[in-house]
């Protein structure tokens, strides 16, 4: 479900809007409309929805326009024209109370260089947003406590913002923003001003406390990997415009123009494709109860040096080598069950290729990827890893047979 | 050429000026006369007030608090200390209780006037642009030009003194109160507004706070400029240590005028370092 909907949002600075605004309705870009009018577009008919619980990335280089749209959306910037709905509820249109309402209990903000007040606490900082809306001072502090203890924070609740390292301040930031139970957490690159290190934690804390709030968040950055390593969703932002929004996946397989190819070119792809993303179908399996003359057979057809083997109900129980079946056959032996190894590297459909090296490169056989019950969903070799770390995306076109000998390779190596 | 410039007839913005005095004086009469009566008896209430306190608890208060503004440290208590004993050893005490009075009195005023003032010049651009040039005015026009009308408006003594102060000592609370609200970052002011901030809570909770050390900077310019005003408004009957000074003047009594200028001085930096570490303290 839709939480929030922007329509043909457009912000536009300067004199002349209304000229400024019908160029661009005739389809003029920025630089056009700059020169016929001297008006500068800041956000140009942005359209999009974003989902309820999602975590939904606006991203741009600086003077793309995001942190105007950002704004836009409680409105601490006017638009210019366009519509935005909250709830199906049209904000661009309330009267100022209304609006102040939305603020104080729907949509919270989290600034870049955190936007604390220097001259309040940390717990008076954090009971800010309830204080503004008349809630007395025990209940306030009883949810603004609870906020800074959600971030372990308490025991820093009567310091001053400057005692504090940036990490801590932004972590202040984002207890301030919940401590009003918003539904909309818009963020506007709020670990830009982190150091690297300090930044991927805070990026880490922020989807382990997404898994359980399940806020709608509007992420602000400028950085490529953040945005893939945070967003559900992305739009990317150019020049005002939103020139694409999808899924990191989709922008990088499907750059909707140029300059988003260009953008997402340097990508390391293994950052963002997933386990599940990667896979192929077994050639074939086998089944426990099968014989050892049809699984010689259909290794066989398939060229393949080992097999799985799954329970009647296609969960899996390991797997058999080309050797361990010719010798059971040959002692004239009917259940494999004896000869079935159990040490198949088994993970989960979403694990990120980046952390699928090491498993790769260990494993004499191909990685199983399981879901809940435990059955196959598909396997992985080294070949489909060192696919996904190429920029253009042929490994998906890889055809079987070059498959199946390279999985041959794999076995054969060791 | 200058024949050209013969043809313009020269304009009558002097007579001008003094018709609008005029006009002021006579239709405001009732205003100016019950502000001069309620005026003068305050502060005379001050002044006396001031002056039951005994000569020797009024310094040890004084040094009292220079000791505990100062963090402790003895060098201002001291010359406080000093400084009072000199004015009371110079039979200067009375007159300094009546400048101190016109100061307090002037002081408050500009404040109580200034930083609204300044509040909407800052919220306003409009404002801004209005009020900007008329404090330039204020500032550059030499301030015995505000002696005339202020006796027109009040006749003399002690009103017209802080009448003509307040003027003077107006535009730096003004114009410090605007930039430290205008100086209050960015992100802040979205902070406040992102949370659904009334005008005022905005104002109260995060823009004055914010500002106070700028509008603190203000506060002292202002009770100086109050201050120097001392000199110039007792020409106007005003009393106080600036009577001594102008009679010195007068007659031409170097040692007289030196032993009065050097007590306004004395209390001048008594003041300002006070204020200025009251502000330091407030900033921690």
């Amino acid at each position: 479900m839709s939480k929030l909907r922007i329509e043909n949002l457009t912000k536009i600075f300067g004199d002349n809007q209304n000229e400024a605004l019908h160029l661009i309705h005739e389809g003029k870009d920025k630089r056009e409309i700059l020169k016929e009018t001297g008006a500068t577009i800041g956000v140009n008919q942005a359209t999009f929805d974003v989902k309820e619980g999602e975590i939904f990335v606006i991203m741009g280089l600086s003077g793309s326009g995001k942190s105007t749209l950002v704004r836009m959306l409680n409105r601490l910037i006017e638009p210019t024209s366009g519509n935005i709905y909250i709830d199906e509820e049209n904000i661009s249109t309330m009267d100022k109370k209304a609006l102040r309402e939305v603020r104080r209990k729907k949509i919270s903000m989290v600034f870049q260089n955190f936007g604390l007040f220097p001259h309040r606490t940390i717990l008076e900082n954090t009971e800010y947003g309830l204080e503004v809306q008349g809630i007395d001072k025990r209940e306030r502090q009883k949810k603004a406590e609870a906020a800074l203890d959600n971030a372990s924070l308490l025991p820093y609740k009567d310091q001053y913002p400057n005692q504090l390292s940036g990490g801590m301040q932004q972590r202040v930031g984002l207890a301030r923003a919940l401590a009003n139970d918003p539904d909309i957490l818009l963020m506007d690159e709020a670990f830009s001003a982190l150091d690297p290190l300090i930044r991927r934690d805070m990026q880490d804390e922020l989807i382990e406390m997404q898994k359980t709030m399940n806020k709608t968040i509007i992420f602000i950055t400028h950085d490529l990997n953040e945005s893939l390593r945070l967003g559900d969703r992305i739009a990317i932002m150019k020049d005002g415009e939103v020139v694409q929004v999808g899924t990191g996946q989709e922008i990088l397989t499907n750059p909707a123009n140029d300059y988003v190819k260009r953008f997402v070119e340097d990508i390391d792809r293994t950052k963002v494709y997933t386990a599940e993303h990667i896979m192929e179908e077994p050639a074939a399996l086998s089944d426990e109860q099968e014989k050892p003359a049809n699984i010689l057979r259909v290794m066989d057809e398939n060229n393949m040096n080992n097999i799985l083997v799954v329970d009647n109900k296609e969960r899996l129980i390991g797997y058999v080598t080309r050797e361990d079946v010719e010798k059971l056959h040959k002692h004239g032996q009917e259940n494999i069950s004896e000869i079935i190894k159990k040490d198949v590297p088994e993970i989960e459909p979403d694990v990120l290729v980046d952390d699928l090296f090491d498993v790769v490169h260990e494993t004499r056989t191909p990685i199983v990827i399981t879901n809940d019950q435990s059955e196959i969903e598909g396997i992985i070799v080294r070949s489909n890893v060192i696919g996904a770390m190429t920029t253009d995306n042929e490994y998906d076109a890889i055809d079987s047979d070059e498959k199946v000998t390279d999985t041959k390779e794999e076995e054969d190596h060791e | 050429m200058s024949s050209l410039l013969d043809l313009l007839p020269q304009l009558p913005i002097s007579q001008g000026m003094t018709k609008l005095i005029d006009w002021i004086t006579v239709h405001f009469s009732s205003l100016f006369d019950a502000l001069e009566n309620v005026g003068t008896k305050v502060m005379e209430f001050m002044t006396s007030s001031l002056l039951l306190i005994p000569p020797l608890i009024f310094i040890l208060l004084v040094v009292i608090l220079a000791y505990f503004v100062s963090d402790k440290r003895y060098g201002l208590p001291f010359f406080a200390g000093i400084g009072l004993l000199y004015i009371q050893n110079q039979n200067l005490w009375g007159n300094m209780m009546n400048t101190l009075t016109l100061i307090i009195v002037a002081s408050i005023l500009s404040i109580i006037i200034g930083v609204p003032l300044g509040i909407l010049m800052a919220k306003s651009s409009t404002a801004q642009k209005i009020i900007q040039p008329i404090l330039d005015f204020m500032q550059t026009m030499p301030a015995f030009v505000y002696l005339i009308p202020a006796v027109s408006f009040f006749g003399i003594g002690m009103v017209p003194g802080v009448f003509a102060s307040v003027i003077f000592a107006l535009p730096p609370i003004v114009r410090f109160t605007n930039l430290g609200i205008r100086q209050v970052p960015e992100e802040m002011v979205e902070a406040a507004d992102s949370f659904g901030s009334t005008g005022w809570q905005k104002l109260y909770k995060v823009e004055l706070p914010n500002a106070q050390s700028t509008i603190m900077a203000g506060v002292n310019q202002t009770v100086l400029l109050a201050l120097s005003m001392v000199v110039t408004a007792s020409m106007i009957g005003a009393p106080g240590l600036g009577t001594n000074v102008l009679t010195a003047l007068q007659r031409g009594q170097v040692g007289s005028g030196f032993v009065s200028g050097f007590a306004l001085v004395v209390l001048a930096i008594i003041i300002d370092r006070i204020l200025q570490n009251v502000n330091k303290k407030h900033r921690e």
